[in-house]
């Protein structure tokens, strides 16, 4: 956006414009999601910090070692990955305005993602089965809480996917559209940014603690 | 109907929840519901529901979202107050083996129902109503950067308001102090719905509070008009920026802590409980990340209006433009490492009390830096005392001694004796009424003409001034005596007779405020009635200096016909002076967004959802909670949100100015 804020050609200083000039349509959308993210970050900075206060807190229960199976995370953080390529390639056909394709991405994104929360709850499922509940030690509390935050917010995303999917196909790949997708994209992204360090430092710090 | 059939239908929710044997909240419930009737069938019978919809509940006009906020506050100061009241009339009373009249169990609510509904529900709702209604008009903007999630927000907000005031009537609200410590909160000492009130109030205004923070940040970043750099930014803006950049930096905080304790007390995980190795301190630390940097959330547009009104009413430019700024940005960055001093008393040790008393003493220095700037703006200026200038002068004054306590209260060894004693309640009030509270009363008289076209009365104004000034001196001065000599806060009954003296001017000084607030709504009513002769035709009644004031009063929809240039500071000052000539003619259409009824339908859904959830009625919440989901992705299929204001709208509003203005000359 270029104005002229200078004095005009005649000298006299402009103090308004007389053309109109609005901004374009979700001119503030990807700052106002970048900011949005950063407050989602904070939530999560929180509860690793919750985490990492309350880790190692057993009251005499399981620890880490006990119950992380880290093929099946590796499993399931592959899953996570592979969701996040798959986007990418949703975004680069999205910019070759295919809108096919676009949808067989964002499906397989979706598939990827449905993967992993299964493979999640089925964790958690075994877990509790095993008396391994949240209720059972602060370790505990701070594990499903930070891990099942981070599931909630990937199921939000594939209702988001899924509300999109639907609106591509009905209205096709217009600006609007194209814009919610990028915005997705980077909540997509960042969760997998976030797994990460769930990865790292929940279950592989947490074996070798 | 069997039990359990009622227990699936309405949770714990019981004929009992009602506090019939409570002859005070029986008698506050028939006034309310008497005032609330009254207001229902006048609204009826004037017809107002279709406009009261159309044009202000479903708007997603950022001044009529101000305005709208500054009533809930208003509204919330007064059951805040009636706490206070109480309060002070209960510690008077109850000396020498008399009880007072609250019993303990509805003391403890009250005391706590004062200290959330003050800070989330009154300085809150004044704070962004001022934000929400003045920064777009400093900027030249024509509305927020998104104007539906700004609705939505305030309604979030009035939600979570709602739930705070149902729990005076359906049950009861938390007895833990306004930050609900654990493990008192928790479900093993708080089992009833107290805690889930306060727990689910704050969440349904936090969302909304989160949101409007980005919101206005995106607006302050980026639709600032031609010319309007970082450094040319009225100060008012620049302070909304950095407490905004706050509420979205703090807020999440918030969010988590509340929602870990929630797990605690639904689901029974173990984060703050005394065992399974829970740990109550971390809850203090966490609420106090987010706490402290509250404080600054609400005093720095506090600050801002005080730089606007000491720079208009002095008839200068305000003094260090630059430091004030930076002096802002400092105090956003520190407010984040001093939160430990709220409990030094917790045993961290000297080294980690020594690093939180210094960073806290440092705060010191940025706002004593804007203490000069204001005082230096006023030298040799031509000072007028309006009621905006009259409150400032307030502020200076009983801030800086808020602010001296402060300081004594940051140094831990001191602070090992004053903790918890009624030396730091009034301390806190000291800083809150003296500054937030003055602030956002500057506030309301600087711009309330700008709202609505008319000056607020003077008299009243003056009355309501004195009478808060000099109440709060009353009121809080005695507590620093009371609290050096060790009396601890949340009291309710005394032994030593020797201490009641101080309570009772107290409390006198509370009623002197009372009448304050009073002498406030009749300033409003007044100013009503005398609206023609308040009259402010020209857009600029203070002869002020930022570009708020160069539209009409009240500002046209749009806002401004033609986006303004700016070429300094004082935008506005700096056109008058340069013999800026108005545009009469060249309108062209104009693009709004249009208003929309999805944000107080999801609020409302939220709130019920908090509702299910606190009396346990899972299927309310559930229900609530879809169709939530279901509203909010339905109005993702909207993709008409606009409309165009057409070229003779504009000409018509812009002619009207012009024959008001040829008048006034």
């Amino acid at each position: 956006m270029t104005v002229a804020v200078n004095p005009s050609t005649t000298g006299e200083p402009v103090f308004y414009l007389a053309d109109e000039h609005p901004h374009p349509e979700g001119y503030s959308t990807s700052l106002g999601f970048w900011i949005y993210l950063m407050s989602d970050c904070l939530i999560f900075a929180m509860l690793f910090a919750a985490f990492g206060v309350l880790g190692a807190n057993y009251a005499a229960g399981p620890a880490p070692k006990d119950l992380f199976e880290l093929p099946l995370v590796a499993v399931n953080t592959s899953m996570l990955l592979l969701s996040s390529i798959t986007y990418g390639f949703a975004m680069l056909t999205m910019q070759q305005n295919k809108i096919a394709q676009t949808q067989m991405w964002l499906a397989i994104t979706g598939l990827f993602g449905l993967a992993f929360i299964g493979i999640e709850l089925s964790e958690f499922a075994h877990m509790i089965h095993e008396g391994a509940t949240p209720q059972r030690s602060a370790f505990l509390s701070a594990f499903f809480t930070l891990v099942g935050t981070h599931g909630l917010h990937v199921s939000c995303g594939l209702i988001w996917l899924v509300t999109l999917m639907v609106q591509v196909g009905k209205f096709g790949l217009i600006e609007a559209n194209r814009r919610r997708l990028m915005c997705l994209s980077m909540f997509w992204h960042f969760l997998d940014v976030v797994w990460i360090g769930v990865f790292t430092f929940v279950y592989l710090l947490g074996v070798l603690r | 109907m069997s039990p359990d059939l009622l227990k699936l239908i309405f949770g714990r929710l019981g004929i009992d929840s009602l506090p019939l044997h409570e002859p005070i909240l029986v008698g506050t419930f028939v006034m309310v519901a008497l005032g609330g009737i009254t207001l229902f069938a006048g609204v009826t019978y004037f017809r107002l529901w279709g406009y009261l919809w159309r044009e202000w509940f479903t708007t997603v006009d950022h001044k009529r979202i101000g305005i709208m906020y500054m009533i809930l506050g208003i509204v919330m100061l007064l059951r805040g107050f009636a706490d206070a009241l109480m309060m002070r009339a209960q510690q008077a009373l109850a000396f020498g083996g008399s009880d007072g009249f609250l019993p303990s169990h509805h003391y403890d609510q009250v005391f706590t129902a004062h200290g959330v509904i003050m800070i989330f529900f009154v300085a809150m709702p004044f704070v962004t109503g001022l934000m929400n209604y003045v920064v777009p008009l400093q900027i030249g903007a024509r509305d927020v950067s998104f104007p539906f999630l700004n609705n939505f927000s305030f309604w979030m907000t009035v939600g979570g308001a709602v739930l705070v005031m149902a729990s005076l009537f359906i049950g009861e609200f938390a007895r833990t102090g306004w930050l609900a410590y654990p493990p008192l909160s928790n479900i093993g000492y708080s089992p009833d719905v107290g805690v889930d009130y306060y727990i689910w109030a704050l969440q349904v205004a936090g969302v909304g509070t989160t949101l409007s923070g980005i919101n206005l940040i995106c607006t302050i970043v980026k639709l600032r008009c031609p010319g309007m750099t970082m450094m040319r930014m009225p100060v008012f803006t620049w302070t909304s920026l950095c407490t905004n950049i706050l509420i979205v930096a703090s807020f999440p905080v918030l969010t988590v802590v509340l929602a870990l304790l929630s797990l605690d007390r639904y689901v029974g995980t173990n984060f703050f409980t005394n065992d399974f190795g829970g740990s109550p301190m971390m809850y203090v630390n966490l609420i106090w990340i987010w706490g402290h940097p509250e404080v600054y959330i609400l005093v720095l547009p506090a600050f801002g209006v005080f730089s606007e009104v000491t720079s208009t009413f002095s008839g200068k430019r305000l003094f260090g433009y630059t430091s004030m700024v930076y002096a802002t940005v400092v105090i956003t960055i520190l407010s984040y490492l001093v939160w430990l001093h709220h409990f030094f008393t917790m045993g961290s040790g000297a080294s980690v009390n020594s690093f939180f008393g210094i960073t806290t003493m440092i705060i010191s220095i940025p706002t004593g830096a804007k203490m000069f700037n204001w005082l230096f703006t006023m030298y040799r200026g031509r000072i007028r005392f309006e009621l905006p200038m009259l409150w400032t002068i307030a502020f200076m004054l009983t801030f800086v001694l808020g602010g001296m306590t402060g300081v004594l209260l940051a140094v831990p060894p001191a602070d090992f004796v004053l903790h918890n004693s009624l030396f730091l309640i009034a301390h806190f009030h000291n800083v809150i009424i003296g500054g937030v509270v003055f602030g956002a009363f500057a506030g309301i008289n600087y711009w309330f003409p700008k709202a609505f076209g008319f000056k607020l009365d003077p008299f009243w104004g003056k009355m309501s001034f004195w009478f808060w000034v000099t109440g709060f001196y009353m009121a809080f001065m005695p507590l620093y005596v009371l609290g050096l000599m060790g009396v601890t806060r949340r009291l309710r009954v005394f032994d030593d007779p020797s201490l009641q003296i101080w309570f009772v001017i107290a409390a006198i000084g509370a009623v002197f405020v009372f009448i304050g607030i009073l002498s406030m709504l009749m300033q409003f009513a007044v100013s009503f009635l005398k609206r023609e002769q308040l009259k402010d035709v020209t857009g600029d009644p203070w002869d002020a200096r930022t570009l708020e004031w160069a539209t009409s009063s009240p500002p046209p929809d749009y806002n401004f016909a033609f986006t303004p240039v700016v070429h300094d500071n004082d935008a506005w000052w700096d056109m008058k002076k340069r013999g800026y000539q108005r545009p009469l003619t060249g309108f062209k259409p104009i693009h709004m967004p249009s208003s929309t009824g999805t944000g107080i339908i999801l609020a409302g859904l939220a709130t019920a959802m908090g509702f299910g959830l606190i009396w346990y009625i899972w299927w309310l919440a559930a229900v609530s909670f879809i169709a939530m989901l279901a509203v909010g992705i339905g109005h993702t299929f909207n993709y008409h949100r606009d409309f165009d204001i057409p070229a003779e709208d504009v000409i018509r509003a812009e002619d009207a100015r012009t024959k008001l203005l040829a008048g006034a000359k």
